[in-house]
């Protein structure tokens, strides 16, 4: 029973050196000019292999490593810049209605309707948002009546309508009027449908 | 240079002439039912048939043949354009072969009273080499009688002013006033893509661009030596008023905060009136000829704009929102009383005050068009001269009160329009790329 476990030991120990045995003998068969070689130089340089492999691996690993790491930083950028991106097109958004919607009054008329109240206040409040924005606000007449007059109306509706900013706390020096009478219409039409679009002020940021 | 000689061997003409003159006022002033050749009252109401044949050549040496027709056909033009006269077909006249008779006595006047003109005109001329030499005469048919005898001499270029210096000897004679040849209309046109303003010749010759703003540029007004215009020009960006030296490269730029619009020259002064804004409402203001602000006109809230002076610069009328919708107001400048002119209608716009002193024209809205209307300076008289064709705006008074010129889109685009002050002989002035409008009639220009 002894020795079958002494046998067994020794085969155990015999085993790898027949297997580093074989992978020496592959080796001397592959490369005829390490046969001159001592056997101890052979055994050193399994063990360099042995330690490059693991080297390797460790390299590997960590690049591996990097890469997950720089993917997950550029995931975050790619975030943030789609945050920042859907932010400044919110803000876009905000500026875009800001100077694209115009408040619309009644023929030879420079009084503020309710509607055109909601949306100064709308615009005041981006100027809030906004601090260092400065605007100038156009006054715009249909082509009815007389040029001369419509250019006063046209100074009174955009002065009006920054009264009623300023009046909302906006500083006046932040808002400029300049009116343009009837000299740019919207609508070249001659009809009520035109003149109501050209009737207007329209709010442009500096 | 144009030299302007009474006609040598009518000297005894110039004294009888000087004579009818005296006499004339002088009856006048006892009966009013004499002859006149123009009813004063409504000069329109009918036009005095006056012939006009082709002018004779003087010259030993034939000339350029084509003068004869010209220079008559130039003074029929100009004559007729007053709206005055009704002009003869020349292929009624009974003359000889040869050409007409030009002076007494061997103008057979049966021959003219026959074709039924009241009126003769009779020219001869000469050239040598490029001097012209131009002799006309006026003629009462009925009476034999020699009315105005002129002689002008200058280069042949020239010809156009001669006829024209004539044209305001004839009306002078006939009416006490100095007529509108020698007069300019300046006015608004975008055929460069840009409102710009023009000048052309009283009848629509010879238009000329003024101003290469490549911007806005409105509302025209000359100062009564016709030496300045000002005008509103969005050069700058913003509504700003230009008061330009037309001879000399000099002016001034009006550009205070807000608008700065709608000038009119005080009549015999290097001041004019004009619409500025910066006070946060619209009011007119007294300027130098330099832009600097002599006082404030109005002072009530809301619009008051279109300022025009009273020939005696002494009254202004002007268009103001402060009853609610824009009306024609009369400012005294001395006592400062205002009076509203205008009760009818909603819309108002636009005066201009006739040289003659008694009548405001305007522009009114009613019924969704716009049309001219002439009122007393009283509030009396309203009369609506355009009918049912367009809209008609921008009206303003020849330099001798006879005329109205305005812009109408009668015809689709917005023109330039002529009519006598009681709406007749309504035409067009003339054609230009683009559109046109406000124009504005300058006063007699003097010694050129």
């Amino acid at each position: 029973m002894r020795k079958r476990m002494l046998i067994c030991l020794a085969l155990l120990l015999v085993m790898p050196g027949l297997l580093f045995f074989t992978s020496c003998a592959k080796k001397t068969v592959q490369s005829e000019p390490t046969l001159s070689q001592q056997p101890q130089a052979e055994v050193d340089t399994a063990t360099e292999d042995a330690a490059a492999e693991a080297a390797a691996k460790l390299a590997a690993e960590k690049a591996q490593q990097e890469e997950l790491a720089r993917q997950n930083a550029l995931e975050e950028e790619r975030l943030k810049a789609e945050a920042a991106e859907a932010a400044a097109r919110e803000a876009m958004a905000a500026k875009s209605m800001f100077v694209n919607e115009d408040i619309y009054f009644e023929f030879d008329s420079y009084v503020l309707s309710g509607l055109s109240q909601d949306i100064l206040m709308s615009k005041a409040q981006w100027m809030r948002v906004n601090p260092n924005a400065s605007v100038t606000i156009e006054g715009h007449c249909d082509e009815r009546g007389t040029n001369a007059y419509n250019l006063a109306l046209g100074d009174k509706r955009a002065e009006i309508a920054r009264a009623y900013m300023v009046n909302l706390g906006i500083d006046a020096s932040r808002l400029s009027t300049i009116s343009y009478g009837e000299e740019r219409p919207v609508d070249t039409g001659h009809n009520e449908e035109a003149w109501a679009k050209n009737r207007r002020a329209h709010f442009v940021v500096d | 240079m144009i030299r302007n000689i009474v006609i040598a061997g009518y000297k005894k003409t110039v004294t009888y002439l000087a004579g009818t003159l005296i006499l004339f006022f002088f009856m006048t002033s006892v009966s009013v039912a004499d002859y006149t050749y123009i009813n004063i009252s409504n000069p329109f109401l009918r036009k005095v048939p006056i012939a006009i044949p082709v002018f004779k050549n003087l010259s030993e040496n034939s000339v350029d043949a084509r003068i004869s027709r010209q220079a008559a056909d130039m003074l029929s033009d100009a004559l007729e354009f007053t709206g005055y006269f009704k002009m003869l077909d020349r292929g009624a006249f009974l003359i000889k072969p040869e050409g007409p008779a030009i002076k007494m006595p061997e103008i057979n006047f049966q021959n003219w009273t026959a074709v039924g003109s009241e009126l003769l005109i009779t020219g001869g001329y000469s050239m040598h080499g490029n001097q012209l030499e131009i002799e006309l005469r006026l003629f009462d048919t009925f009476k034999e009688k020699l009315l105005v005898g002129k002689r002008y001499k200058g280069i042949k270029k020239g010809q156009r002013k001669m006829i024209h210096r004539f044209c305001s000897e004839v009306i002078f004679k006939l009416t006490g006033e100095r007529g509108l040849f020698n007069s300019k209309i300046a006015f608004v046109s975008t055929g460069t893509g840009n409102k710009e303003i023009y000048a052309c010749e009283f009848d629509g010759y010879h238009p000329e661009q003024m101003t290469r703003t490549k911007h806005i540029t409105l509302s025209p007004a000359w100062s009564s030596d016709n030496k300045w215009i000002a005008y509103t020009s969005f050069l700058n960006g913003k509504p700003d008023l230009f008061i330009r030296n037309l001879r000399q490269k000099r002016g001034a730029i009006v550009a205070r905060k807000g608008i700065n619009a709608t000038p009119a020259w005080v009549p015999g002064q290097f001041a004019l009136a004009a619409t500025l804004s910066f006070s946060g409402d619209q009011e007119i203001y007294l300027l130098t000829g330099s832009g600097k602000i002599i006082k404030r006109l109005t002072n009530s809230r809301g619009i008051d704009v279109s300022p025009s002076f009273s020939p005696d610069g002494k009254q202004m009328a002007f268009v103001s929102q402060r009853g609610g919708t824009p009306q024609i107001y009369i400012k005294h400048l001395e006592t400062g009383q205002v009076t509203r002119l205008t009760f009818e209608g909603r819309y108002n716009t636009q005066p201009s005050w006739s040289p003659a002193g008694d009548k405001i024209a305007y522009s009114a809205m009613g019924n969704g068009h716009i049309n001219i209307m002439v009122i007393g300076t009283d509030g009396q008289g309203l009369m609506q001269i355009t009918h049912d064709a367009g809209n008609n705006e921008s009206p303003t008074w020849s330099p001798d009160a006879s005329m109205i010129a305005f812009s109408s889109t009668r015809e689709g685009l917005s023109r330039i329009y002529v009519m006598t002050a009681y709406g007749t002989d309504q035409r067009r002035l003339l054609t230009l790329p683009g559109e046109q409008s406000n124009p504005q009639w300058s006063s007699i220009i003097a010694n050129n």
